[in-house]
C-alpha cells in the first residue's frame, strides 16, 4: 500500500485520498452537530481551546486531501472549484457550515419545538418559544384588515376574478393576439378596477358599502401593488420615449417629470397626496384616499421605470433604428415592432427590480393611515391584550413578503428565458 | 435620355464644424448601377445615407424620384419605402425570424395582407437562396446568410432604388462571394443600384459608372472601363494602385 501524505494529495491515489478526506470532514461535521444538537462535546478529552478548534482543523485537513485537480469525479471537481479552491476558502466553507449548524437548534426550538399555537388568548403562550397563537388569532386581520368578517368572501371572489381575467391573454385566439397589449394596458385595468370597486367597496347590487379606510392587511398590499404595477409600466414607457424624443417640449417635460419624482422621497409624496392635495381640489370634488395613494405611488414608480426602460433603449445599436427607418417605418411603427420588443426584453431584470421595490414600498402607506400587512402588524402589536409578540408578527410578514417577491423574481427569470431567442 | 431618378445638386453636409460632404453633384438615371469607392472617412457612406435621409444635409438639393428631401418633406417614410438599403452590419431584427424580418415592413408599412407578404418574402428569399432558413432567427445564421436575408428584406418592399453600404466589409472572404452573387443577379434584373464597396471585381462586372471620393468630394466620375483603364486624377491612380 502506498503511503498517504495528509498534506500533499497525490493524483495517483485519488480514491484513497478522497475517501479519507471526506471521512475527516464527516467526523468534523458530526462533532459540531453533536455539540449543537445533543450538547455533548465528543472531544472533551482534549484541552479546552484545542477542543473547540478540533473540528475546524480536522475539516481543513480533510478538504486539503480532497483538493485534487481534474480528479475525473464530477462532484468532487465541482466541489473543489466552488468551495475548496484554497485553504482560505476551505476555512470559510467550514466556518459557514459550522455556524449554520450551530444556529439551527436555537432557531428550531424557538420557531417549532417550544412554540405554541393552541388556544385563543395570550395565556396559551407559556413556553419559551414563539407564540403562533398570536398569528392565528390575528390572521384574518392580517389578511383583510378591518374589513367586516362576514364580507371576506367578497375580497376573495374579487381576487379570483381579477387573477382569472389576467390569464385571458393565454387563451386568446391567434387573430386576437394583436389586441393583447391593448387588453393588458387599458381594458384589463378598467375591468379589474370595476370588479374591485363593485365587489370590495360594494354599495350596489345589494352589497353593503365598506369604506376604503376599513380595507387592510395583505389584501390591501395586493390591491395597491397590483394597480401601481400595471399603471406605472406603460406610463414609464411613455416617459422613457419622451425623454429620447427630438421634440424639445416633450423631451424637457419628460426630463422634468422624471427628475422631479426621482428627487422626492416616497413618504413625502404620500403625505402630500393625502394631506395637501385635497386642499387644492374644489370642495365638491371627492377622491378616495386609497385612489390618491395609488396614483401617487404610480407616478412615483413610473419615473424609475422610465429610466430603466431608457437604459434598454440606449443599449440598442443605432443600426436597428437605421434599418427600421430605411424600410419606411415611422416613429411609432419603428418603436412598436422593432425597438421596444428588443429594449423591453433587455430590461426585464431592471423592471423586476423596480417592481420588487414597489411591492416592498407599499407598507409606507401606513403614514397616511392605510394599514396593509405591515401596518396591521404595527397596530396589532400595540393592542394591550397582545403586547410583546412583535417578533412573531414581523417574522410572519417577512415570510409572506419573501414568498411574494420570490415568486415575482422567479417569474421574471422565466420571462427572460422565454424571450431568449437569439444573440 | 430619361429624367434622373436621383439628382443631387451642390449638396454640403457638416457634422458639427467638420464638413463631411463638399459640393456634391450627382445624377443617377433609372436602371443604372453606380459604384462608389474611396478611402475610409471620405464620406461615401454619408452620401448614400443622405439619399434616404438617414442623415440630413444642410445645403443643396437632393431629389429622389421627383421628391425633394428637406425638413419640409412630410412623407419621408413613403420615399424611404421606395429606397431599399443594405447595411454593413446587416441590421436584421434579432427578435424576429428571417421570414418575419422580411414580412414586417410590407405588412405594416405597405398594408399588404399577411399571406401575400409571406409569399413575396419566400419568393425573395428563394432568389438569394435562403428560403430553407426562413423560420430561423438571425443569430442562428452565418454572416453571409444574414446579409443575403437583409437584401431580401429590402427587396420585399419592392423598391425602385437599392443602396448598399459596404455590404461585404463585415464578412469572411468565403462569404463575400455568395453576397456578391446575389447582388450581381439583382443588377442583371435591372434594379437601380448605388453600391459603396471596395470589391473592384464587382465594380468591373456590373457597374455602369464608378465614382471615386476623397475628403468629402467627388474626385472622379467615369464610365467603368474608362475609370479602370484610364484614371484621370493622381489621387485615383494612387488609390487604384493600392487596391488592385
Amino acid at each position: 500500500m502506498q503511503t498517504i501524505n495528509f498534506l500533499k494529495p497525490n493524483r495517483d491515489n485519488i480514491k484513497n485520498y478522497s475517501i479519507i478526506g471526506s471521512f475527516l470532514v464527516l467526523i468534523s461535521l458530526i462533532d459540531v452537530i453533536s455539540n449543537a444538537f445533543l450538547k455533548t462535546n465528543l472531544t472533551s478529552f482534549l484541552p479546552g481551546s484545542l477542543s473547540s478548534l478540533f473540528p475546524l482543523i480536522l475539516g481543513l485537513i480533510g478538504l486539503n486531501m480532497m483538493r485534487i485537480d481534474y480528479s475525473g469525479n464530477k462532484t468532487l471537481d465541482k466541489l473543489n472549484k466552488n468551495i475548496n479552491t484554497n485553504n482560505f476558502n476551505a476555512v470559510l466553507t467550514l466556518l459557514i457550515l459550522f455556524s449554520i449548524i450551530k444556529a439551527l437548534p436555537p432557531s428550531l426550538n424557538w420557531m417549532i419545538l417550544d412554540a405554541n399555537i393552541s388556544g385563543d388568548t395570550k395565556d396559551a403562550c407559556t413556553g419559551t418559544g414563539a407564540c403562533w397563537t398570536y398569528i392565528k388569532v390575528w390572521f384574518r386581520r392580517f389578511m383583510y384588515g378591518m374589513y367586516p368578517n362576514e364580507f371576506h368572501w367578497r375580497i376573495n371572489t374579487a381576487f379570483i376574478l381579477v387573477i382569472a381575467l389576467g390569464f385571458v391573454g393565454y387563451f386568446m385566439k391567434e387573430n386576437l393576439k394583436k389586441y393583447l397589449a391593448l387588453y393588458y394596458v387599458i381594458i384589463y385595468p378598467v375591468i379589474a378596477y370595476l370588479v374591485i370597486y363593485y365587489l370590495i367597496s360594494g354599495g350596489s347590487f345589494g352589497l353593503q358599502w365598506v369604506e376604503t379606510g376599513a380595507w387592510g392587511g395583505l389584501s390591501l398590499t395586493f390591491i395597491v401593488s397590483f394597480f401601481c404595477l400595471i399603471f406605472c409600466f406603460p406610463l414609464g414607457m411613455i416617459f422613457a420615449l419622451g425623454r429620447r424624443s427630438n421634440l424639445p417640449a416633450i423631451k424637457y417635460i419628460s426630463i422634468c417629470y422624471i427628475e422631479f419624482w426621482r428627487g422626492v422621497p416616497l413618504i413625502t409624496v404620500l403625505f402630500m397626496s393625502s394631506v395637501m392635495f385635497p386642499m387644492f381640489l374644489p370642495e365638491d370634488f371627492f377622491m378616495d384616499k386609497l385612489v390618491r395613494v395609488i396614483i401617487a405611488i404610480t407616478l412615483f414608480e413610473a419615473a424609475y421605470c422610465a429610466e430603466v426602460i431608457r437604459g434598454g433603449l440606449q443599449s440598442l445599436p443605432r443600426g436597428q433604428y437605421d434599418a427600421a427607418k430605411s424600410l419606411g417605418m415611422g416613429y411609432w411603427k419603428m418603436h412598436i415592432f422593432v425597438i421596444l420588443p428588443q429594449a423591453l426584453k433587455l430590461v426585464i431584470p431592471g423592471i423586476a427590480n423596480t417592481f420588487l421595490a414597489l411591492v416592498k414600498d407599499t407598507p409606507l402607506i401606513f403614514v397616511v393611515g392605510l394599514a396593509e400587512l405591515a401596518g396591521m402588524l404595527a397596530l396589532a402589536k400595540t393592542n394591550p391584550k397582545w403586547l410583546g409578540f412583535a417578533m412573531e408578527g414581523y417574522i410572519f410578514a417577512s415570510i409572506i413578503f419573501w414568498i411574494i417577491c420570490y415568486a415575482m423574481s422567479k417569474y421574471s427569470y422565466n420571462l427572460e428565458a422565454k424571450y431568449k431567442t437569439e444573440r | 435620355m430619361s429624367d434622373p431618378i436621383i439628382k443631387i445638386q451642390n449638396m454640403n453636409k457638416w457634422f458639427g464644424d467638420f464638413q463631411v460632404l463638399k459640393n456634391i453633384n450627382l445624377e443617377v438615371e433609372a436602371n443604372k448601377k453606380i459604384v462608389v469607392c474611396g478611402p475610409s472617412g471620405s464620406g461615401k457612406s454619408t452620401l448614400i445615407r443622405c439619399i434616404n435621409r438617414l442623415e440630413e444635409h444642410q445645403e443643396g438639393d437632393i431629389i429622389v424620384d421627383g421628391n425633394e428631401l428637406s425638413e419640409k418633406t412630410k412623407d419621408i417614410e413613403k420615399i424611404r419605402a421606395e429606397v431599399g438599403m443594405v447595411f454593413q452590419q446587416f441590421n436584421l431584427f434579432p427578435h424576429l425570424s428571417i421570414l418575419d424580418n422580411c414580412t414586417l415592413a410590407p405588412i405594416w408599412v405597405k398594408k399588404m395582407p399577411k399571406k401575400e407578404a409571406q409569399e413575396l418574402a419566400l419568393d425573395q428569399l428563394k432568389k438569394v437562396q435562403i428560403d430553407d432558413q426562413a423560420n430561423k432567427f438571425p443569430g442562428q445564421l452565418s454572416g453571409g446568410q444574414q446579409q443575403r436575408c437583409a437584401i431580401a428584406r429590402a427587396l420585399c418592399m419592392q423598391p425602385k432604388i437599392m443602396l448598399f453600404d459596404e455590404p461585404t466589409s463585415a464578412l469572411d472572404p468565403e462569404m463575400i462571394k455568395e453576397v456578391l452573387d446575389a447582388m450581381v443577379s439583382l443588377a442583371k434584373g435591372g434594379m437601380t443600384m448605388i453600391v459603396v464597396t471596395h470589391e473592384m471585381g464587382f465594380a468591373k462586372e456590373v457597374a455602369d459608372e464608378v465614382i471615386f471620393m476623397d475628403e468629402g468630394m467627388i474626385i472622379e466620375k467615369a464610365d467603368t472601363k474608362e475609370f479602370f483603364a484610364n484614371p484621370k486624377s493622381d489621387r485615383t491612380k494612387l488609390f487604384l494602385s493600392q487596391i488592385l
